[in-house]
């Protein structure tokens, strides 16, 4: 019996290029008004781009009672518009669902939860919010505080807590809600390793007992432990569905052929100057066997060729990294050496076991005289790094940028011996 | 128990609207509790800060208006009392009409991570100033006692007038809270409006200056000049001025703006998320 049915979901949203005009204040929506009035029927659209977009577009899917649901895809690919939508948060441009069952939605932890108020209060505060019913709450209450670990300071308002008792607590009171479907939004990504751990258990046993499961989260290794289905989002649209192996493995494979290779046949139309102009960069990863995609083992290869139109200089490459935040996480630099007219390559090998899983760029510069730069190609390739553990029980998001295995040593120095 | 079938639509009317709302009273309740307890957190008066004020009011008011001016009284009342009994339902109508215009903005955390009735913040903003008004009367009382003076039967009348003011701040309030998601003026608007009012409405005055006078009948198309006279007259032994036809304009005016703000903040609220 599918319990949600998504018919032609689309959600679309119009963004003012003129900053100010649609939020703004009440003054300006008069002067606008008063001037189509007195304006010419034509007149009126000073400067005033609307831009159509879609959050999402033509979705359709449904869900079988007891299915854990994964839900993958690229920032802004739709996902947590799909999610608002089945909570009622926002309205569907267009289409309909059909939902049958109570559904809790989670979309933060600690919803509502107000910092003046004490651990105790803000239990019964979230609980309800999350459409629990009092005496459902009273039930659960020591469950709750049991198993978030907060029973010393119930009666401290949560402003007091440290972020990892507030998390603790908000999931806790998730945790023990009742509804048929859930809906959970990246809340994984929070929390300490053994939390976690408890927290993904909940909800595997949750499902257990028939109830079904939308879990959204740029975590594959928790969507593969979790869910037996996964829709795969791109751009608004429902590019794949299945079964949670095969939907990732495509997912993953799309990823590493589309964006990792750019190129330009001929220098009139290349990006580029009088001076220089880029004819290839790519991403060429060095995969190890049957596998389709970068993760944090993969070691790469920068390539980046271009046409030097001067007849003698010293020329030297300098490529830059960014993380997704535009943070620069790292830049090297080539040797300077003189050139002369012609086409120039350039390989740069960044190696596996370095960089922590997430999106980055990569942005090459050619510089003349180790001073001068000619032309930069910002924003030159983005590329993700999948995330990759082995004997690790632990799903949260590792921290740091890069992720090197230096060697680290641990022995038992002094044994104790009973 | 039986299980629902929700259809989520573009433009669907909720079907089962008021019967989730009145679902939801439990957690309307702790939404108020919330309000409550959180109002005189890390101050260090507390809740004696309701008394405080509309004694603090009264008193500056006795002085400039009884004292300088030379206003005076209905026959047969006591200066101070007539006007703590028009603070006090002044107060109460103030209070929940401007916590009602910022109650959707002020709750823009829920709004845009969890589904409820979204009509519930209106709602629970007006327990603050409900239990502010509870602490007044009992200021009310005291003075009262002060004066030796004892309320009679019209007293059963009271409950109606603070029902009234009631609506009042939810039909005006109700329509301010949906226009401040997108405009943020509402929020320096309201508390100008409120001092207009204070000066518009018989507060520190008795309604009885201004009956007969050309201007009377724009006067009480005031809808709160009915409400604080019914107030005053239902405390004060209806020893106070009370114009019938203004109260007729009270509650039609109410009602008129009740059901007019209701729409438009039904018609609103599926928005507020992309607004907000």
């Amino acid at each position: 019996m599918s319990v949600i049915t998504v018919e032609n979901i689309s959600k679309q949203y119009i963004i003012d290029h003129k900053r100010g005009k649609g939020s703004s204040s009440i003054r300006d929506a008069i002067t606008h008004t008063v001037k189509g009035w007195f304006a010419g029927p034509k007149e009126d659209t000073d400067e005033l781009t609307h831009e159509e977009f879609w959050a999402l577009r033509d979705v359709n899917f449904s869900v079988e009672q007891g299915d854990r649901v994964g839900i993958v895809g690229h920032n802004g690919a739709g996902k947590s518009t799909l999610l608002k939508i089945l909570s009622k948060i926002i309205e569907p441009t267009s289409g309909s669902v059909k939902i049958r069952g109570r559904v809790a939605s989670l979309l933060e932890v600690g919803t509502g939860f107000h910092p003046e108020l004490t651990g105790r209060e803000n239990i019964f505060l979230n609980g309800s919010l999350l459409g629990m019913r009092k005496d459902e709450i009273k039930q659960s209450f020591d469950e709750i505080v049991a198993f978030a670990g907060v029973e010393r300071f119930l009666d401290t308002p949560v402003k007091r807590y440290s972020s990892g008792m507030y998390v603790r607590l908000g999931f806790a009171i998730s945790a023990h809600l009742n509804p048929e479907i859930m809906i959970v939004d990246e809340v994984l990504a929070v929390g300490d390793a053994e939390f976690q751990k408890k927290s993904l258990g909940k909800m595997r046993d949750n499902s257990a007992s028939g109830r079904t499961i939308l879990f959204v989260s740029h975590n594959l290794t928790a969507v593969q432990a979790l869910c037996n289905k996964t829709l795969y989002f791109e751009k608004g649209q429902l590019i794949e569905q299945g079964e949670t192996n095969q939907v990732i493995a495509s997912y993953l494979s799309k990823v590493a052929r589309t964006r990792l290779r750019r190129e330009w046949k001929t220098p009139e139309e290349a990006p580029g100057n009088d001076l220089v102009r880029v004819h290839r960069m790519e991403l060429i990863p060095d995969y190890p066997d049957n596998l389709t995609h970068i993760d944090v083992r993969t070691s790469m290869r920068v390539q980046f060729e271009f046409w030097n139109m001067m007849d003698r200089a010293n020329l030297n490459l300098s490529l830059h990294l960014y993380s997704l935040t535009g943070e620069c996480i790292f830049n090297v630099g080539s040797q300077s050496q003189p050139y002369g007219k012609g086409l120039i390559q350039g390989e740069c090998v960044i190696p596996g076991y370095f960089l922590n899983d997430g999106t980055y760029t990569i942005s090459v510069m050619i510089v003349k005289d180790t001073v001068t730069p000619l032309y930069n190609m910002e924003e030159g390739i983005t590329f993700d790094v999948e995330d990759y553990r082995e004997g690790v029980a632990w799903y949260g998001k590792w921290p740091g940028y890069v992720r090197p295995q230096f060697p680290f040593r641990v022995e038992a120095l002094e044994p104790i011996i009973p | 128990m039986k299980t629902q079938e929700v259809i989520i639509q573009a433009g669907r009317p909720e079907r089962y609207y008021w019967r989730d709302l009145w679902r939801s009273r439990e957690l309307l309740l702790i939404l108020s509790m919330r309000d409550i307890s959180v109002r005189y957190k890390q101050t260090a008066l507390g809740a004696s800060w309701s008394l405080i004020r509309p004694l603090a009011t009264m008193l500056v008011m006795v002085f400039v208006f009884s004292m300088v001016a030379k206003l005076r009284a209905d026959p047969g009342v006591p200066y101070p009392l007539m006007v703590l009994s028009g603070i006090t339902i002044w107060t109460f109508f103030s209070n929940a009409f401007t916590q009602i215009s910022s109650s959707v903005t002020a709750n823009a955390n829920l709004v845009s991570k969890v589904y409820f009735p979204r009509l519930l913040m209106p709602l629970s903003a007006v327990a603050v100033s409900l239990i502010d008004f509870l602490i007044t009367m009992v200021l009310f009382i005291i003075v009262a006692i002060w004066y030796a003076y004892v309320p009679d039967w019209h007293l059963i009348y009271m409950p109606l007038f603070v029902l009234l003011a009631m609506l009042a701040a939810f039909a005006f309030g109700l329509f301010f809270s949906a226009i401040n998601v997108r405009f943020r003026d509402v929020g320096q608007l309201i508390p100008f409006l409120v001092q207009i009012g204070f000066y518009a409405c018989p507060i520190a005055y008795s309604s009885r200056e201004v009956a007969g006078k050309w201007f009377e009948k724009y006067y009480i198309m005031n809808p709160l000049v009915g409400i604080i006279e019914g107030f005053r007259w239902s405390l004060l032994g209806g020893k106070t001025h009370l114009n019938p036809q203004s109260l007729v304009y009270s509650v039609g005016i109410t009602l008129i703006c009740l059901s007019f703000s209701l729409y438009f903040f039904r018609k609103r609220e599926n928005s507020f998320v992309d607004d907000i």
